[in-house]
């Protein structure tokens, strides 16, 4: 059998023909309505929101949105939110909140916008504050990465209570291109980073952090509908874990094992001090 | 990245009036406004130019040193140091022989210094970052060590201070060092919960995954004048959008004009500005009460 490397599986994750989070929002929901804006600057396109049903109940929807064309990416900013779509995201789950509806988030994008006006809106800002709420939403919240996980700028919509990655999915602290143009001085050494850095869906499930890998019946840009369809069924099953989880323990609680879960991970050694 | 205050010995570069036995370090050269300051002068100026507001960067213990009472300090969770969650090795060298140089170099075990201290009289906890230490990068012990004491400070009744400052995450340790994020945010809930204050002071540099976390979620956020803060560094930025940064962009008085941070703190100011805000925050007055009346009155 082929060996996957590491380098093949970034090329999976950033296929343009793979399926993206409207997709999944289009197939996975009944009647699904988007909503937009962050009622304070203006509407991120890289930053996708929706409600509608899932199953037998509404939950709400956010997601990365990378383009199917090159016009479409760049109309979409390749996937990076500005600050705003991190506010619109902060507001999006408030409204679940209020209502109590579970959340899903698709998590896909290079990174958060590097720009010269995200800076000036408080990029940082935005992805703390982010962090934030999701770390404490009064909701039950799942995350799955369907494609690149990409630094601070996915990590923000990530933090939920369980955490899926599709088999070829990745995450990482920095693109290989950029760790590999940092530690070995040399971008084109990018695939040997992106091994050196272990960013696949099965290291992160070795480590802990991901909860499960979802196979893909084929690589899923040659089979999307059936990628998706394998999505919605085990979401379906974490989905009803986790009501039943919200369920027995109240929402203080189960925010308190969201809280336990980030506050462990991390590796270091410990010597007594004298 | 700006350099630092460099120590000069004059004599050697030719300045004869000033004598053949001017002993090495006696002298500095402000590399912003290039004036030669009397070392002595600099350093009891908190290591900020006498003449241009230049602030040199500190060291972990320097900065404690400035800020805390005499003697109050004491350090906590001195005995973490970093492990190799990934096995890394990047151009023949293992991340544990770097980490060693690093701490060869900076003397300390990691790039956070935390601990128990007293700014006049105030009680804190406090957590240091140690820009010598690799950049202050943030991997798996600078999060434990920050969460650890952000919740220690929260359970013995303290605020908590922290002075932050990262060339953003530490590469070698992968996917460990971004979920230090999420880590040092639910951390700071401890402190939320007891309603002490939670006050960070952004020092310069400060990028990446450290402002995108805890150093923004703060109940006050200061900074040093000067300071270089933001999320992308000003050559990711160039780079990837090739728009030309403005002068004065990221720094912290941009950032105080952007409504990013609530004020700029001059060094030499910020034992008692802190001091001051805790009391403020906590509504604990050390002085006796004065009557608006009465002072109305006796301003006549």
């Amino acid at each position: 059998m082929m060996q996957i490397t590491a380098w093949d599986r970034v090329q999976l994750a950033r296929h343009q023909a793979r399926p993206h989070t409207l997709d999944y929002i289009t197939e996975l929901l009944e009647e699904p309505r988007e909503l937009h804006g962050d009622r304070l600057f203006r509407d991120d396109p890289a930053v996708v929101a929706a409600i509608g049903r899932f199953g037998t109940r509404s939950v709400i929807v956010l997601g990365h949105q990378k383009g199917a064309s090159t016009t479409e990416n760049v109309a979409r900013n390749f996937g990076m939110p500005r600050p705003e779509g991190y506010r619109k995201a902060i507001r999006i789950l408030h409204l679940a909140e209020k209502f109590g509806l579970p959340v899903i988030t698709f998590i896909d994008t290079p990174a958060a916008d590097p720009g010269l006006e995200s800076e000036e809106r408080g990029q940082a800002w935005a992805i703390s504050s982010c962090l934030q709420a999701f770390l404490r939403a009064q909701v039950p919240t799942l995350a799955v990465v369907i494609g690149e996980g990409g630094s601070g700028g996915a990590l923000a919509l990530a933090v939920c209570d369980r955490l899926l990655m599709l088999e070829n999915a990745i995450f990482a602290v920095a693109s290989p291109e950029a760790c590999a143009a940092i530690l070995w001085r040399d971008a084109a050494r990018a695939p040997e980073a992106a091994e050196t850095m272990r960013i696949t869906a099965q290291e992160l499930l070795r480590f802990g952090i991901a909860d499960e890998v979802i196979p893909e019946p084929a690589p899923a840009h040659l089979d999307a509908s059936g990628t998706i369809r394998r999505v919605g069924q085990v979401l379906e099953r974490h989905l009803e874990e986790l009501l039943q989880l919200w369920h027995k323990h109240g929402p203080a609680h189960a925010r308190r094992l969201r809280w336990a879960r980030y506050r462990a991970i991390g590796l270091w050694h410990e010597e007594p001090v004298t | 990245m700006r350099p630092r205050f460099r120590r000069r010995n004059v004599a050697s570069e030719g300045t004869e009036s000033l004598g053949p036995s001017i002993p090495d370090g006696l002298w500095s050269k402000c590399p912003r406004c290039r004036e030669l300051i009397y070392t002595r002068e600099f350093e009891r100026n908190h290591s900020v130019c006498p003449r241009c507001g230049y602030h040199a960067r500190l060291t972990a213990r320097q900065r404690i040193a400035l800020i805390v009472d005499p003697e109050s300090f004491v350090e906590w969770d001195a005995g973490l140091s970093p492990a190799d969650p990934l096995q890394f090795v990047a151009l023949g060298e293992p991340y544990p022989r770097k980490v060693a140089e690093a701490q060869e170099r900076s003397g300390e075990r990691e790039a956070l210094v935390t601990g128990a201290a007293t700014i006049l009289g105030v009680p804190v906890g406090l957590a240091v970052a140690e820009f010598g230490f690799l950049g202050a990068s943030m991997g798996s012990v600078f999060g434990e060590k920050f969460a650890r004491a952000a919740e220690r400070a929260a359970v013995e009744d303290r605020a908590f201070i922290v002075f932050a400052s990262s060339g953003g995450a530490r590469m070698h340790e992968g996917v460990f060092s971004l979920f230090q994020l999420p880590k040092t945010i639910v951390a700071v809930e401890s402190l939320s919960e007891r309603r002490l204050p939670f006050i960070t002071v952004l020092v310069d540099p400060c990028y990446g995954g450290v402002t995108a976390s805890f150093a923004t979620v703060a109940d006050l956020i200061l900074a040093e004048p000067g300071a270089m803060i933001g999320f992308a560094g000003p050559r990711v930025i160039e780079q990837v959008t090739r728009q030309k940064l403005p002068a004065g962009f990221q720094s912290a008085e941009f950032l105080l004009q952007h409504g990013m941070i609530d004020a700029i703190v001059p060094r030499p100011r910020l034992r008692e500005e802190l001091a001051h805000y805790i009391r403020l925050l906590t509504n604990q007055h050390s002085a006796s009460p004065v009557s608006f009346v009465t002072r109305q009155e006796s301003d006549r």
